[in-house]
Formats: C-alpha cells, structure tokens, sequence
C-alpha cells in the first residue's frame, strides 16, 4: 500500500546532542537514527561528533568510533569490513550502501544515517530482514536439474560461465529493493530487485534445468511486474551490479516463451 | 519463557524506518514519478479536447464560444501545457520501451535517456508551436 508519511510510532524527533570531545583537530559531525524497543519513545535523532584523526576513513569506522568512545548501545551489524559481506548496508547521505566502502570525506555536511528504507527497525540501524530473506527462498537459489548427476561436475562453457558475471557477485545487503519505491508500497507481494537479480541468476543458468518452473514462479502481476524501472536498484548497488538490467531480462524471458 | 512465531510477528510495534522522507532524489526516481503526473494530468486534460467536440456538435454560436476560449492567451496557456504533457508522456513511454528491452540501463545511457526526455519534450513542444503559429499566422 502506498502511503507517503510514517505511521504514528515512526515519527523522528530531535534526539541527544552528544558532548564534542576534547582538545581534537576535525571534527565530522553524525546525525545518527536511533530506536530502542526498550524505552518506548519514538525513534530520535543523535548527533555525534566524530575525532577524524582517531579513527578509519570510512563511515563505518565513524560508526564504531562512536560506539567505542562515545556511546556503546549504538547499534548496528557489521563484520567483513571490506565490502564483502553485506553486513553494515544502511541508508548514508541519502542513498544506501555499505557503511564500509563509504568515504566519510565524500560526504558535504554532517554523516547522516538512518537504516534501510521502509523496514521494520530492531534496534537503531539494524532492520528485520526477515521477509527479504524469505523473498531469496522463494526463488529456489540452488542448482536445479533432472538428468542424471554426472559422475564429477557439472560442466559448463566459457562463454556460458560469463552469463552469470554481474550476477553471481551478489552479496545480498538489500541496498537495491530497499531503495526501491515499488517495494516499498507491495513489499509483501513484489519479490524486489534482490531477489529477482538472484532469479535471473538461475535462469541463465546453462545448467539449470528447470527454467520454465522458475519462469512459473515470476509469471504474477505483482513479483516481477512491479517493476516500473524506477532504477534506484541500479544505482545503489554496492557492488556495481545492476538488478533493473536482470528484471528486464527476465521480463524479455517471459514474451520469449509466449511467441 | 520461550517465545513462538516469527521475530516480526513478536513486535508488532517496530517502528517504520523512513523512506520518501530520506531518500535522495534520483534522477531516473524524479522522472519516473512525473511520468506517472503527466499521464494522470493527460488523462483528466481529454476533457478538454471532449469539449471541444462536443462544442463543434452543438451549434455554430456554442462552437465559436468555446474556440474563443481556447483562443485567449489563458487558453493558449492551457494547449501550450497539454501539447508538452502530450509529448513528455510520449517520449517516457519510448524511453521506457527502451529499457524494456533491456538497452540503454548501464549508469550513463540511463541518464542521458532521462535527460533526453527532458529537453526533447521542450524542443518538440516548441517546435509544435512554432510551426502552428506559422500555418495559421498568428
């Protein structure tokens, strides 16, 4: 359902101004979203005062800074630090991408962040990826075949192994469907650019065999078809990928079949 | 106690995090929101046109009334605004049968579409004008 305001509980106030620390050079000022399940306030926003000379050059680095110097409830996931995981993906300076490869030097003004667009909020940046991950499910993303095993591998050519080059590399952060207004008004019933990017991985697939079935699954007017080429997917990937490029593919899949 | 059903089903209260009142602009997301407006506008702006044929059906002194009333420089205005809405529309919807076949999504071809759309809209709108007052002279 579209709906263009926040519900009640979702509203943002003006949070904590946390104290500047002492006798530093730069400082880079952070305007953090907050909410704790615990207080039963609506979610805030802090504002931190970041020692660039203390730490990384990367908002995730500001991030941890806070939580080590400053204030260490903040909460939010991380791990590989190095753009590999998918763990730190957030809504920074207006468009989501991963804490870790984000420059804080890139960004004019304060380091504004807020977690993923239009999710569920756990604690602070942390979102219930729940349905995303069930959306990935749907979708069947193993290797599905009907002749006999062979008796090593599956064998595939060169020029088919290169199909799955700007597919394969995804990382599963839902930077993409969490910028994306389609999912955003039928989360529940659009299966988003994630998870249809890992379709089409599948599809293209020289391997697979169960295409047509795939296909079945997709053929409904709102998990592929709601896709208005928006193309906030393609520009927030991390990675570079370009999940409105797939959906396109599939999309052409579909009339292929039908003629 | 241990807890059942799924972690979202448990806090029903979690807040929204905010989306429309975060999210940066794109371009393509602008354009493609204005797509939509210009086709809801054209699709009530028919009326227009609806009336004006009505009008010529009706009578001779109504016809005249209504032709007058576009005449003016307020419904000139009006045209000028649908033939541009009429055109922008177009050129999206080509813009957008582009993409549907898959061409023209890498980072640049994408915003030079966008762009495109923009500045040929205004050119052909022009272009339509200019050549409608040269016809009728004026």
């Amino acid at each position: 359902m579209v709906q263009f305001t926040l519900p009640k509980n979702s509203t943002i106030t003006e949070g904590t101004v946390w104290p500047k620390p002492e006798g530093t050079g730069d400082l880079q000022e952070f305007r953090v979203y907050r909410w704790s399940p615990d207080d039963g306030r609506n979610p805030r926003i802090d504002t931190f005062y970041v020692d660039t000379g203390d730490c990384g050059p990367m908002v995730l680095d500001g991030l941890l800074w806070i939580k080590n110097k400053v204030d260490p409830t903040l909460t939010l996931r991380r791990s590989c630090r190095e753009g590999i995981c998918g763990s730190c993906a957030m809504n920074i300076d207006g468009l989501n991408t991963l804490a870790c490869t984000r420059g804080m030097d890139d960004i004019k003004g304060p380091v504004k962040v807020y977690p993923l667009p239009h999710m569920k909020v756990v604690k602070d940046l942390v979102p219930d990826l729940t349905q995303f991950y069930a959306q990935h499910a749907l979708i069947e993303p193993w290797l599905k075949t009907a002749s006999p095993e062979p008796q090593k591998e599956w064998r595939q050519s060169r020029g088919d192994r290169e199909k799955l080059d700007g597919l394969y590399e995804c990382i599963l952060c839902a930077c993409c469907s969490t910028s994306c207004p389609s999912y955003w008004w039928n989360e529940k019933r659009y299966l988003g650019p994630a998870a249809l990017l890992q379709a089409y991985r599948w599809l293209i697939d020289s391997r697979d065999e169960e295409t047509g079935e795939r296909l079945d699954v997709l053929e409904d007017p709102f998990r592929l078809y709601r896709c208005h080429t928006i193309l906030n997917c393609a520009q927030a990937c991390p990675k570079g990928l370009n999940p409105a490029k797939a959906i396109a593919e599939i999309k052409k899949m579909m009339l292929e079949r039908r003629v | 106690m241990a807890q059942t059903g799924s972690p979202s089903d448990r806090h029903a209260d979690r807040p929204l995090s905010p989306h429309l009142q975060v999210y940066r602009l794109t371009f393509t997301f602008l354009m493609s929101g204005f797509h939509r407006v210009t086709g809801t506008l054209l699709y009530f702006g028919i009326v227009i046109f609806v009336w004006w044929l009505v009008a010529a059906a009706s009578s001779p002194a109504y016809f005249d009334f209504v032709n007058a009333l576009f005449g003016s420089w307020f419904g000139r205005l009006v045209l000028l605004g649908m033939t541009w809405l009429t055109i922008h529309h177009a050129l999206g919807g080509i813009r957008h049968f582009i993409w549907d076949t898959g061409l023209g999504l890498d980072e640049r071809e994408r915003e030079l579409l966008a762009r495109l759309t923009m500045i040929g809209s205004a050119a052909l709108t022009l272009l339509v004008w200019i050549l409608a007052y040269l016809v009728r002279g004026g």
